[in-house]
């Protein structure tokens, strides 16, 4: 199976006789054919570097002007009112309530998929190791919006009474405070969120688990380590930074997901007083750009919102290249 | 075991009660009510760890079945009736029953097959460039850059999009629009499996092919891709799938129809995920939520069947080491 988390190729360090790997460019012979290829496919990877950069550009420069009309802190904001004469827009809600979020679906996703993980590599029996990874890879299969939907009708109703439960047994905890809202909560919507990153978590998990050198975990076992100890001496520590990549990606996923999470909130009524409960409403960066697409009327608004759109691009981009870094430095011990 | 054979070395009081005994025929765990204390712990741990682990996944398998089973439950009526491969929505108010989902299952597959179109080949050349020809600072460039673009939100692809098409350059929303936000999120896709299989290939083959004077470009086309061909395909079917149920770009970019519209410059545009979420808007009407599971089931099997095609294909066509 092709991964999408795999080391490219561009980065592996030169083999021990110091050569490049793949040694190919000798072998032009410089007709026009080759020039030809080898010019469309830099071409390509030039028009990939282009895109993210034009990115980048894009949002900030249509974001700039309706950031300096703002009336209001842009980060430490609550409000949003970015129509009219004197636009005020601030991030705060989104930024706190896309961030618990994530958060929460991290706290179940990342052991409950490493678990997984560590079943299909280390425990499964041989039979069931392959069915049991397409189950697993079958959840990265189901569209959002089925999970949106799903989310909505089927889950929440199941869900409400144990957010009851938790509220008035519990509720004197900040974090736990009943807060009055009806529908999804940021606590229900992280739970969802758990469920839609599994797959991410597990599958890179699973690549680095079993690349564990079975001299290690042979070792282990040999100096009389039972099966959990092998795999918390041998298998773990080798595992670690896979896994916290595998974290990073699966939380830059959790930040911008998209329809399931509009699905799901409830949206506070404008004034609502702070408060820290993860059963409270409120919406995220993506679910609010989306719930408002109809509203990209005058440039003003469209350009708050692409604001919003930027932080959000800036908070994964921030993320996923920890989770670069992470492996790098793997590949710098192992190799 | 039993009590009156006289063969048994092992006194009976050292023997634990049978549902002391782990499950497993590992070597060594008949042994376990023997140990002292402390190595007793260790062995309890490793039991409570086996169970931790197989009930993490069969936590994972919990909302695969719910999901799938809820939505098969739901929707498999309408898949059933006359109308629903052959009709569309038009003139069919939202508390009417019946009407087809062919507008919407055609402008999917319009929406993706030109996504595909921009970017397999980009995706593709790209992997080719980095597996096969740059080795620099460019090549390391272009990774990082993959990566960063596979990280860029759904939500995110389409506001650039927006601010492209629609602001900068006052063009209408259309399927074209929703297209090029969906090439955006596909394109990383085909770019990492590409460059898995390509990476595959032996060195071997692309020796024999220069020593016998063959020029690099016939090599890559010919010889490398050639070899890596099914893990290609599989690649771009499994990001296929991936933009197919894709709905935020869609929300932002092409507003649905509820008629046929082949024409993917032209305005409004119908696709399954936006079906679905036209009908959610309905939910209390039994109509309406009944048509939202069936477009939401269609939307499924569409995406798995392009897994399993993709995953055949991958499991017959492998390169053999």
């Amino acid at each position: 199976m092709p991964t999408l988390t795999g080391v490219s190729a561009a980065d592996e360090l030169p083999g021990p006789d110091g050569q490049r790997p793949l040694q190919g460019d000798n072998a032009s012979t410089g007709r026009l054919g080759d020039r030809l290829f080898g010019g469309a496919a830099t071409v390509s990877g030039v028009i990939i570097i282009a895109i993210v950069t034009l990115i980048a550009v894009f949002l900030v420069v249509q974001a700039v002007p309706a950031l300096t009309n703002n009336s209001e802190n842009f980060l430490t904001s609550r409000v949003w009112a970015p129509g009219g004469d004197k636009p005020a827009f601030g991030i705060l809600e989104f930024l706190w309530t896309t961030v618990a979020a994530s958060t929460i679906a991290m706290l179940i996703a990342v052991p409950v998929g490493v678990g997984v993980a560590l079943f299909l590599t280390q425990y499964s029996p041989a039979w069931l190791r392959r069915p049991a990874a397409t189950l697993v890879d079958l959840l990265a299969a189901v569209p959002s919006i089925v999970y949106g939907l799903w989310g909505l009708i089927t889950f929440f109703p199941f869900w409400k009474p144990i957010q009851t439960r938790i509220e008035s047994t519990l509720g004197w905890f900040p974090l736990f405070a009943p807060a009055d809202v009806s529908g999804g909560t940021i606590f229900f919507i992280g739970i969802v969120l758990s469920i839609m990153v599994l797959p991410i978590v597990t599958a890179l998990s699973r690549e680095v688990f079993a690349q564990t050198p079975a001299t290690h975990k042979e070792g282990a076992l040999a100096l009389g380590a039972t099966h959990w100890e092998m795999i918390r001496t041998a298998v773990l520590p080798f595992g670690r930074p896979g896994v916290i990549s595998a974290a990073m990606l699966a939380l830059g996923r959790a930040l911008g997901e998209t329809i399931a999470v509009t699905f799901l909130v409830s949206a506070l009524f404008d004034g609502k007083a702070w408060t820290f409960s993860l059963f409270n409403g409120g919406e995220t960066f993506a679910s609010k750009i989306a719930n408002n697409a109809a509203e990209f009327s005058n440039p003003n608004k469209t350009g708050a919102y692409i604001a919003a759109g930027l932080v959000l691009f800036v908070l994964t981009f921030v993320v996923n290249s920890i989770a670069r870094v992470v492996i790098e430095r793997r590949k710098a011990f192992t190799e | 075991m039993s009590t009156t054979t006289t063969e048994s070395t092992v006194p009976d009081d050292v023997i634990g009660p049978q549902g002391d005994t782990p499950p497993g025929g590992r070597p060594g765990r008949e042994a376990l009510s023997e140990m002292s204390h402390p190595h007793r712990a260790r062995a309890v741990k490793d039991v409570v760890a086996r169970v931790v682990m197989w009930a993490a996944f069969l936590l994972a398998m919990v909302p695969l079945v719910w999901i799938l089973g809820t939505v098969v439950v739901k929707g498999v009526h309408m898949l059933g009736t006359s109308t629903w491969w052959t009709g569309n929505q038009r003139n069919i108010n939202s508390d009417d029953v019946g009407g087809g989902a062919r507008h919407a299952i055609e402008g999917t597959l319009a929406m993706v097959g030109f996504t595909a179109l921009i970017a397999v080949p980009i995706g593709i050349l790209a992997a080719v460039y980095l597996v096969e020809y740059g080795r620099g600072r460019l090549a390391k460039t272009i990774s990082f850059t993959v990566d960063i673009l596979s990280g860029v939100p759904s939500i995110v692809a389409a506001l650039f999009i927006y601010a492209v098409w629609v602001t900068s350059f006052g063009l209408r929303q259309s399927g074209v629009a929703a297209s090029l936000a969906l090439v955006l999120l596909m394109i990383p896709v085909v770019v990492r499996s590409t460059e898995e299989m390509l990476k595959l290939v032996p060195n071997e083959l692309r020796e024999a092919a220069y020593a016998l004077g063959v020029p690099k470009w016939v090599t890559v086309v010919k010889v490398v891709l050639r070899t890596a061909f099914s893990g290609i395909v599989t690649g771009v079917l499994l990001g296929v799938a991936r933009v197919m149920g894709e709905t935020a770009p869609l929300l932002i970019l092409a507003p649905y129809t509820k008629g046929f519209q082949r024409d993917l410059f032209n305005g409004n545009f119908p696709t399954l995920p936006m079906m679905i979420n036209q009908d959610r808007g309905d939910l209390a009407l039994a109509a309406a939520a009944e048509r939202m599971w069936g477009a939401a089931l269609t939307l499924i099997l569409l995406v798995l069947l392009l897994n399993v095609i993709g995953r055949v294909i991958a499991h017959y066509g492998s390169i053999k080491k």
